[in-house]
């Protein structure tokens, strides 16, 4: 007994606009199909090309083409069409994670294997300070990259906060969409050209050739500006409108009714977005490049003179690493991890606030 | 603390669409007012201008008089935010203030504008608000809990508390069952019934019954067509629309020939 017969239909009808009739039941691959069949593939292909002669890459191409057309074919004739083109669509979409995940774990692979080496006491305890040759550390760059990134964020946070709450609360007509148009701007800026700008402008007043870390932080704001008032301008917009409302009701002013309600509402999303611009522009390293440059020794004052920070510190120990090279260039691989781990640590720290602060139904 | 609400020559404009034409009508103290009429003629939007709600929309403007017991609401000097702590609103969506708990979203008014109370007296309100609004019991147990964590209906009642812990003189009610199962809505028509001791109620529904029920007045909006400005056809007793009233239009709609 099918359902899917013929339906009856009404002769005076002349526009037939019922769905095209479909069995109702079908065939069914089992459960482990997709796994034994990947398996029997990665066998057959990899006996086929290790007779000859292996080469990882196109193995695993045309086992991942193999896989594919042998699942949709064998899917297509137990389990229909429907079936058989979302066995296809899950094969290429989990084969497209597969490739991008490469890079990052080869990223993550070399700069840990390679930076470990001189992942040590001495690293985090000693500057360059008289050092030729082996040991050294990057305690400068370190302590440098946390000033001149704390001091891009004391300034860019509030800018970047009011500007977005100007923009979804208050902005409407032309100085708004002004607004906006140079933030769109401003987020497609070269980290270079930024950098160039604090330079000059910094040369302005303390003549040509200036170096210090305050320049550095004002060119990572420029960056870093755009990136606050677009994640928090998102983050504020899809706090609903009813919550506003529901708080003029009681007869709470408008900033009141900002600074206590949308504010809380969204302060997860915001944050999250505001660590996130943060570890983006810890990495930059043109900019730093031009405006603090990079010194040996420690320099805990941003305003006065050069100041080492991670990214510049990695650039120059891999460019000029001197005579040997070998330890220079395990200080930059090093240096490269310490990044990296920083960063990390912020974005884990982004989720841990926005786990804290997110509104609970519970 | 009721008030009376006198409203003459109203005009709302959305921009430069006028959405409500010519409302004249008086709301006596201590009554429940029932606001009806097909969806679209304006009845949302004449609420809304009873506590100056309305102008919050970009270019949304009001021309013509409410007074409250006597004093014109939109004459000059008057703060819109003033008007709002007099005359409370239920909104259609129960809306709690997801990142409070049940206790602070019944004192928001008053964290909310920052007024420093002692724990015992905010103690004492939150439970006389929460009675108030039929809701003690269901939730005496978890005040600290979040108030976006209970039912529709529970959450509706909140807002009701929330907006008589303000210790308003008028209360605005935008259809506050729509949205709502039977037994929810039960609750909360007997709790409009005890309201009227103390407030002026305003409600706006779509459910004959319930207006017929809760309301001892009631108001019949009607539009000609599209684009055409709502407008008040008559208003009268309850009783009297709904048996007898002077207009073909309402006797239309109120026994359902409406369209
Ligand atoms: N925010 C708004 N902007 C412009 N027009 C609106 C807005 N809200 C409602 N209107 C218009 O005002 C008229 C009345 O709407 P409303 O008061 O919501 O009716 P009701 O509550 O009786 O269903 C409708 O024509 C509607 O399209
Ligand atoms: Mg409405």
């Amino acid at each position: 007994m099918s359902i899917d017969t013929q339906r009856e239909r009404s002769p005076e009808r002349e526009l037939d606009t019922s769905l095209d009739a479909m069995p109702v039941i079908r065939g069914q691959l089992p459960r482990w199909s997709p796994w034994v069949g990947l398996v029997a593939v990665v066998l057959i292909v990899g006996g086929v090309l290790s007779a000859t002669g292996l080469s990882i890459g196109l193995f695993a191409v045309v086992s991942a083409v193999v896989y594919a057309v042998g699942m949709y074919t064998a899917s297509r004739v137990v389990e229909g069409p429907r079936k058989a083109t979302d066995r296809l669509v899950t094969i290429i979409v989990t084969a497209a994670f597969l490739v991008a995940l490469i890079p990052l774990v080869s990223v993550v692979y070399t700069v840990v294997s390679e930076g470990l080496s001189r992942f040590d006491a001495e690293f985090f305890n000693s500057s360059m300070l008289g050092i030729v040759g082996e040991g050294g550390g990057a305690y400068h760059a370190v302590m440098g990259t946390l000033i001149i990134t704390g001091l891009a964020a004391a300034m860019s946070i509030p800018v970047g906060l009011l500007t977005a709450i100007y923009l979804v609360e208050y902005g409407k007509g032309r100085l708004a969409r002004a607004i906006t148009f140079f933030v769109d701007v401003m987020t497609g800026i070269p980290s270079i050209v930024a950098g160039l700008f604090a330079f000059a402008l910094f040369a302005l007043f303390f003549g040509p050739g200036v170096r210090m870390g305050f320049a550095g932080a004002v060119a990572l704001s420029v960056l870093m500006v755009p990136v606050v008032v677009r994640s928090t301008e998102e983050m504020l917009k899809i706090v609903p409108n009813e919550l506003r409302e529901a708080s003029f009701a009681l007869g709470v002013p408008k900033w009141r009714t900002i600074l206590k309600v949308v504010l809380p509402t969204s302060v997860a999303g915001i944050a999250t977005g505001v660590t996130l611009a943060i570890a983006r522009v810890m990495g930059e390293t043109a900019p730093l490049l031009v405006t603090v440059g990079l010194a040996t020794g420690m320099n805990l004052n941003p305003f006065d003179g050069r100041m080492a920070t991670l990214p510049v510190f990695a650039y120059y120990s891999y460019v000029s690493p001197g005579v040997p090279r070998e330890p220079s260039l395990e200080r930059a691989w090093t240096a490269a991890l310490v990044l990296i781990m920083i960063v990390m640590a912020l974005n884990l720290l982004a989720r841990l606030i926005s786990r804290v602060f997110a509104p609970k139904t519970r | 603390m009721a008030k009376s609400i006198d409203v003459a020559n109203l005009d709302i404009y959305y921009g430069s669409f006028l959405a409500v034409h010519d409302v004249t009508m008086t709301i006596k103290p201590q009554t429940v007012t029932a606001l009806i009429g097909p969806s679209g003629c304006g009845k949302s939007t004449f609420l809304r201008s009873i506590n100056r709600m309305h102008e919050v929309i970009p270019g949304a403007r009001v021309e013509g008089r409410i007074e409250l017991d006597g004093l014109n609401l939109y004459g000059p000097g008057v703060d819109p935010v003033a008007v709002r702590r007099q005359i409370g609103m239920v909104f259609q969506r129960p809306n709690p203030f997801p990142t409070m708990s049940i206790y602070d979203n019944v004192i928001a008014g008053m964290r909310l504008n920052n007024k420093k109370m002692k724990k015992a007296a905010l103690d004492d309100l939150v439970e006389r608000s929460l009675r108030g609004a039929n809701l003690w019991n269901e939730v005496k147990d978890r005040l600290e809990k979040p108030g976006s964590g209970l039912s529709g209906g529970q959450q509706q009642r909140l807002c009701i508390a929330r907006a008589i812990a303000v210790q308003p003189d008028v209360l605005l009610m935008d259809e506050p069952c729509s949205a709502l199962d039977p037994i929810s809505t039960l609750a909360i028509e007997d709790l409009i019934n005890e309201l009227k001791n103390d407030y002026t109620i305003v409600i706006v529904t779509h459910n004959m019954q319930q207006a017929a029920r809760v309301s001892d007045f009631t108001g019949f909006f009607n539009i000609e067509g599209t684009g055409k400005p709502g407008k008040l056809v008559e208003m009268d007793d309850t009783k009297t629309i709904f048996s007898q009233p002077a207009q073909q239009a309402t006797e239309d709609y109120v026994s359902g020939r409406f369209g």
